[in-house]
């Protein structure tokens, strides 16, 4: 419930400030927001499962944020960063799809 | 979870703050997203392509311009042809209106005014009076301000004047001619020339040389029952 509430906030604060994003952050805030995405849903998955652990959260969440955002800016020094922008967005993609189809069958059985 | 609102645990508020960072997040790269150019997200070779065909497209634009101005050079120079054939045509209009006496004109000219005064006037003198002003470049005539002479016109002996074209005239006569009025005098009254010929009839002969006359009566054209146009002009 206080997840939910933070998630709220946050939303929130975003509408009111509405900030603008540094020139140099530009190409990693949306990978950085999608496995950001992924860790959350691995973290619901986890909750459901009866596993859920915050530390491990935490570090996912940190984790996958700062390795996607370090692929795209490798990506973008060897001249291939649209490419690989795009893998790390099919994989995270894939990944939200299972954790999502895990936390269906918790929620729905089915 | 009510106690949950009342005692946060240490995990459910590192929780909380996290997803407060994803959703500050995906917020602020909406809004960068809808604020920023369409071009601002691609990479070089992305950009490049778009490049290429924007120049391509700037090609075919620019090829496609030059037809459309070859096209509009031809239909100027296409109506300002048909423009100047339109003017020849109403010039010539004008023109056959003016032989054909279907319009009033007006011009310098002169007035014959033939009086009878001891004999009747002679039907061939009048026609050759006619017939002289034609010779001598008459543009246009009429009789009595009544009858346009034409091509066609006809003349008949009638009781107590002539017909001409069916209608009746009494004299005196009066002929308006427009031309140029020292010609039309000068076929007027060399010798044995209409003038004297009307004298010799017992009328009197009076030729006005006048800068400005009006000539108001018109003919209808007449619908040709046996001539047709043929041939090639």
């Amino acid at each position: 419930m206080i997840a939910a509430l933070g998630l709220l906030v946050g939303i929130l604060l975003g509408l009111v400030f509405q900030p603008d994003v540094p020139l140099s952050l530009e190409p990693y805030l949306p990978i950085a927001v999608v496995a950001a995405l992924d860790a959350v849903f691995g973290g619901l998955r986890a909750y459901l499962d009866g596993i859920f652990d915050d530390k491990v959260f935490v570090v996912s969440f940190l984790s996958n944020v700062f390795i996607a955002a370090s692929i795209v800016y490798l990506g973008d020094q060897l001249g291939v960063g649209g490419q690989l922008t795009t893998g790390v967005i099919v994989v995270l993609g894939i990944r939200i799809f299972s954790n999502v189809a895990a936390i269906r069958r918790h929620l729905f059985h089915a | 979870m009510a106690t949950a609102f009342r005692q946060p645990s240490r995990r459910q508020f590192v929780v909380a703050v996290l997803l407060a960072i994803l959703g500050f997040g995906v917020v602020t790269q909406m809004r960068s997203y809808e604020v920023n150019d369409t071009y601002a997200g691609y990479g070089q070779q992305a950009l490049i392509d778009v490049l290429n065909g924007l120049a391509g497209t700037t090609q075919r634009a620019e090829t496609e311009l030059a037809r459309l101005e070859e096209t509009r050079s031809r239909l100027q120079s296409d109506t300002s042809a048909e423009q100047a054939a339109t003017e020849q045509a109403r010039t010539e209009i004008d023109t056959l209106e003016i032989l054909a006496g279907v319009v009033p004109v007006s011009g310098p000219g002169i007035r014959i005014t033939i009086t009878e005064v001891t004999g009747q006037v002679d039907i061939d003198s009048l026609l050759d009076t006619v017939q002289e002003m034609r010779t001598a470049f008459a543009e246009a005539m009429q009789m009595n301000g009544q009858v346009r002479i034409v091509a066609s016109t006809s003349f008949e002996d009638g009781v107590g004047g002539i017909y001409v074209d069916g209608t009746l005239l009494e004299p005196p006569y009066v002929i308006d001619v427009i031309g140029d009025p020292a010609t039309l005098n000068g076929g007027m009254v060399f010798p044995e020339g209409p003038s004297e010929q009307l004298k010799n009839d017992g009328a009197a002969v009076v030729v006005e040389e006048l800068q400005s006359l009006d000539i108001e009566a018109v003919t209808s054209p007449k619908r040709t029952e046996f001539a047709e146009p043929g041939g090639t002009p």
